[in-house]
């Protein structure tokens, strides 16, 4: 994480807030905190808030906001701005029907490995993951977390077609295809949850940018009737509230 | 039914000015390419700016209306017809119900590639997290979340009052983009410009770059001298905006356009201005263009000239509505 963020020009209408070059949860934190305090303070012109792995995308509209005076703000806002994470945290349990039809790299996945497939369910379900963005699909998330020893190379040819829920691996990202999409991670299962949603105005995406994620391994019947129910809009995705221990 | 789908052209798709605000979600944000002609048909029309329009690409295509209604079309020069007798484009024309619009291939002058035909009242498709805007990619927005094809058909809202009287008023000619041979784009430094050699940076804003045949609404890839990283083109993925000028490994830079992803791990070099990106996006392949280097400063400049001439045509256009006419 660099000692004090970057202020980075990014065309007319949008500035970039750099806190680091690499994928550190310390600097996503920072920037997600700043998203939030910007957020509530409600800058006349800001657009939106982009949070990626390390940096916050502001985009505002050059009409009515300069590129100063947002400079301004935002180092005002800096001033008095933890680091530290909020005090609760939510966590996704997102169920998975492993193997079979759903996952069909995951004989591959567990010849590069070396593991069953009960041993690579069981890494894959013990870690949690953290969501550092959103990007490359509506709803997908870039997830933080993988035990390193699952880490597969992406398939030589990607697949034309890939269902959306989709889990699969890519070297040591791990994450779910939010639509359906061409695709060269190695698929190993499939989750019934509905990740993007365009007709829900008040929460497109299951999952935002901060959130965490636990797996649990369903098997098919049950993938199959909470997939239903996903499907007709009555399904309520289990959320764990939990208690940041104080950092100190 | 206010209007059917004879003869849909390649790619047209209804956009309004975009589906702002889930960029957060990966949701990109679509609108026009020209979104710039799209407000100027709009505003003769005596619509809302963020009203629905057809956008076509390189060809027109043919529609029957079920009621009466205004129409304009703007951006690239592309002939127009209705029932069958050429009519002017950037002109307000009244078309009666069963009425025949065609909109044919490209005049003598050949200008452009985006052409916009915009109705009053504006195109009435369900709003989809906020806008009308058609993102085919993820196949939502617009109509049914695709492209127009034969047989659709497509609704209108209510005109606003008064919308009969603008018929027949054009938009001055001072008042329209034109492309210009030679035209520069207008591009300001982008994030990783360090990521870039100082010869590398020379060479983006100093050499011609051709726009090459793959070009989409995601983004126009260019071919011409390579822009030298300082240590290769990859980095940990950030943000992405309207006109972010990526270079790849090959050093060919790629202009990322309305239906550009979120977010993306290359190297940006620069970033093309909201009006130049408008300007680029009429271009065609084997078009050359060069860009230039630009402050914030003059990219707002070129954004605040618009909203004059926009103003302009407004109060045109009120002039013209309220003028004597015979009885």
């Amino acid at each position: 994480m660099y000692d004090a963020p970057k202020f980075l020009g990014s065309g007319d209408s949008c500035l970039v807030v750099e806190f680091s070059d690499s994928i550190e949860m310390e600097a996503n934190f920072r920037l997600q905190n700043l998203m939030r305090a910007l957020a509530s303070k409600n800058v006349r012109g800001v657009r939106e808030f982009v949070p990626t792995y390390r940096s916050l995308s502001i985009h505002y509209d050059p009409l009515k906001l300069g590129r100063e005076k947002l400079e301004t703000a935002v180092r005002k806002t800096l001033e008095n701005l933890g680091g530290e994470r909020g005090e609760t945290r939510r966590v996704l349990v997102m169920p998975v029907c492993y193997g079979g039809e759903h996952g069909p790299d995951m004989p591959h996945v567990c010849a590069h490995t070396g593991y069953g497939e009960n041993e690579v369910i069981k890494r894959h379900t013990d870690a949690e993951y953290y969501c550092y963005m959103l990007g490359f699909t509506p709803g997908f998330a870039y997830l933080g977390g993988l035990d390193e020893t699952l880490a597969t190379p992406r398939l030589k040819a990607p697949r034309a077609l890939i269902p959306a829920g989709s889990v699969g691996i890519a070297d040591r990202q791990t994450g779910a295809y939010s639509i359906d999409c061409p695709g060269g991670w190695q698929l190993i299962g499939r989750t019934p949850l509905r990740l993007f949603d365009p007709d829900d105005g008040e929460r497109p995406t299951l999952i935002d940018a901060g959130d965490w994620i636990k797996f649990r391994s369903v098997p098919k019947d049950e993938y199959a009737s909470i997939k239903r129910d996903a499907d007709a809009g009555c399904y309520r995705a289990e959320w764990l509230m939990e208690r940041n221990a104080v950092q100190g | 039914m206010p209007f059917r789908v004879e003869k849909p052209g390649i790619f047209t798709l209804v956009q309004d000015l975009g589906r702002w605000g889930h960029q957060s979600r990966g949701v990109t944000v679509s609108s026009p390419m020209d979104q710039f002609s799209l407000r100027l048909g709009n505003v003769m029309l005596g619509n809302g700016q963020n009203d629905a329009a057809l956008e076509m690409t390189l060809f027109g295509l043919e529609i029957v209306l079920g009621e009466e209604c205004c129409v304009a079309l703007t951006g690239a020069d592309l002939a127009m017809s209705i029932d069958g007798i050429g009519v002017p484009s950037w002109t307000v024309h009244r078309v009666k119900p069963g009425g025949r619009i065609a909109v044919t291939g490209f005049t003598e002058r050949r200008d452009g590639c985006r052409s916009y035909l915009c109705f009053s009242g504006g195109i009435d498709v369900p709003p989809v997290m906020g806008s009308r805007s058609t993102y085919t990619r993820g196949k939502i927005g617009g109509y049914k979340g695709r492209a127009l094809r034969a047989g659709d058909a497509v609704g209108l809202l209510e005109p606003r009052p008064l919308w009969r009287l603008s018929e027949g008023f054009a938009c001055p000619p001072e008042l329209r983009p034109v492309s210009r041979d030679g035209e520069s784009i207008c591009a300001l430094d982008g994030p990783q410009i360090d990521a870039f050699t100082d010869a590398g940076i020379k060479t983006f804003f100093n050499e011609p770059y051709t726009v090459t045949n793959e070009i989409d609404r995601m983004g126009y890839r260019l071919d011409g001298p390579v822009i030298e990283h300082v240590s290769g083109p990859d980095l940990v993925s950030d943000g992405i905006v309207h006109g972010s000028v990526q270079a790849p490994g090959d050093g060919k830079p790629i202009v990322l356009m309305s239906d550009r992803q979120t977010t993306g791990g290359y190297a940006k070099i620069a970033a093309v201005s909201t009006w130049s990106v408008a300007r680029l996006a009429q271009k065609m392949p084997g078009d050359v263009v060069r860009f230039k280097r630009i402050s914030e400063k003059e990219a707002a400049a070129q954004l605040f000239a618009f909203e004059e001439n926009l103003r302009r045509l407004d109060e045109t256009r009120a002039a013209y509505r309220s003028r004597p006419r015979m009885r």
